[in-house]
């Protein structure tokens, strides 16, 4: 039995619309774990004691337990406790705040090196030590760690696939139902394989764009 | 025009880092609209004085005064801080290294603070940082980010942001130290014009040409104390004391 890539025509509107799921959920958890970081990160250089033990818990949490295990625990667990979460919140919010975590790590290194100059300047036009972390510090760290979060953010679209488990319909569960109604798993794995490397290709694309965007103002 | 004698007031301002004293009870008075340069050898002090006017180096002892309110006010943290950043919009500061904000146009480095603290208009921010470009004659460059700029316009423009909050008093912390030679005078220019407007001034530098022809008083401190005060007709020609004979007569030396 050789390949026969003519039974995808047929299921290629399932497939297409799980690859549509995924460039949903990756862009949602991309921003979550790019906004999230940044909070994460101020968190952890700047906030007071009281408030950063907890969030230590947190980041220990996302860091050192496998993806798929956070997922289970956000979808099936927290619905114990009453939070029932549609299986795409639950997967967005544990790819987010996975990867929130990793984001976090980049921009309070990132932040620790920026010139202590830039905090000097803004304190003595009058801004405060927040005004001068939200407008001067915290936007250069950012600006400098583009490109290793664009590499987060490849790897949080390649992870995206985990959240079939909890049954959103992305793009490696829907191939694997087309592989169900026609046991041709070969062909739709690699229709999906062809798939992810196009939206990996998109998000090149735009962080390019971002890179040469900023690269002025650096 | 009455001048007014104490505007800016230094009280026995002492700073040590442990054992090590940086000010030894240092005390100095600044008219409204005069201009004074510290002078003295690195590790002197004058840097730490001048950055205990705006308390970014608090001191350890002593009262700092601007225009009749105590700068270092003994507050509650919160009180403190919010005393502290309302004394600074009042107080501008130009640093060595410029310290504009990368990321920003000098357009956007210019009105920021204004934009954040005052609650200027888009407007309103656009005419001031026009005015004040202009001023310094970078209006032609308003939308340039500082990476396109020579060190002389960076500094250029980090004067116009410090002047934006309309400052009563301007503390230039050896602003044309890490220029190219060639770029010193158009700051020097710009300086010059703030003198003329009779901003109230305190100039910590090395240019002793510059501090003869602007500045109505000159300060010699050298490890920690004010050794020598006087106008700069006497402290440059004819200085009383051998130290600051011998810091002048070696940085003459130098400069050849």
């Amino acid at each position: 039995m050789g390949l026969d890539f003519t039974v995808i025509p047929g299921y290629l509107d399932i497939v297409l619309l799980g690859g549509l799921w995924t460039v949903g959920i990756t862009v949602a958890a991309a921003l979550l774990s790019f906004f999230g970081g940044i909070v994460f990160a101020v968190i952890a250089l700047y906030a007071p004691w009281i408030i950063r033990q907890p969030f230590r818990l947190i980041e220990w949490v996302f860091m050192g337990t496998p993806l798929l295990l956070q997922l289970f625990l956000i979808y099936f667990g927290l619905v114990q406790i009453g939070i029932d979460l549609p299986a795409f919140v639950a997967g967005v919010i544990g790819l987010g705040l996975h990867f929130a975590v990793y984001n976090s790590e980049l921009i309070q290194t990132a932040i620790l090196s920026v010139d202590k100059g830039q905090m000097e300047a803004a304190r003595t036009v009058g801004l405060s030590r927040v005004q001068a972390l939200r407008k001067v510090v915290v936007p250069q760290a950012v600006r400098a760690v583009i490109p290793p979060i664009g590499n987060n953010m490849i790897a949080l679209l390649k992870d995206s696939a985990l959240v079939s488990v909890i049954g959103v319909s992305e793009l490696t569960l829907s191939a694997q139902r087309a592989i169900g109604a026609t046991y041709r798993p070969f062909e739709f794995y690699l229709l999906a394989a062809a798939l992810y490397y196009v939206i990996n290709l998109c998000m090149e694309a735009v962080q390019r764009r971002i890179e040469r965007r900023i690269a002025i103002s650096r | 025009m009455e001048q007014q004698q104490d505007f800016v007031q230094i009280r026995n301002a002492q700073k040590a880092f442990g054992s090590l004293e940086v000010l030894k009870d240092i005390s100095l008075t600044v008219a409204r609209g005069q201009i004074v340069a510290i002078i003295g050898p690195s590790g002197s002090g004058k840097s730490t004085l001048l950055r205990a006017v705006n308390d970014l180096d608090p001191l350890t002892g002593g009262e700092v005064w601007l225009d009749g309110v105590q700068v270092n006010k003994s507050l509650h943290y919160r009180k403190y801080e919010k005393h502290i950043n309302e004394m600074r919009q009042h107080i501008g500061m130009v640093f060595q290294h410029f310290n504009l904000f990368p990321h920003m146009t000098a357009r956007e480095n210019v009105t920021m603070a204004p934009k954040l603290l005052k609650g200027l208009s888009a407007e309103g921010a656009d005419a001031l940082a026009e005015e004040q470009l202009d001023k310094v004659g970078m209006l032609d460059r308003i939308d340039y980010y500082p990476s396109q700029l020579s060190g002389g316009q960076k500094q250029r423009v980090a004067i116009a942001r410090a002047l934006a909050m309309k400052p009563k008093l301007m503390l230039f912390d050896e602003a044309t130290s890490a220029l190219d030679p060639e770029l010193v005078d158009e700051v020097n220019l710009v300086m010059k014009k703030l003198a003329e407007e009779h901003m109230t001034m305190i100039i910590v530098t090395h240019e002793m040409d510059f501090a003869a022809a602007v500045c109505d008083r000159v300060l010699f401190m050298d490890q920690g104390v004010v050794v020598e005060e006087g106008p700069p007709e006497v402290i440059f020609r004819n200085p009383e004391k051998e130290r600051t004979r011998a810091f002048l007569r070696k940085h003459l030396e130098n400069a050849r």
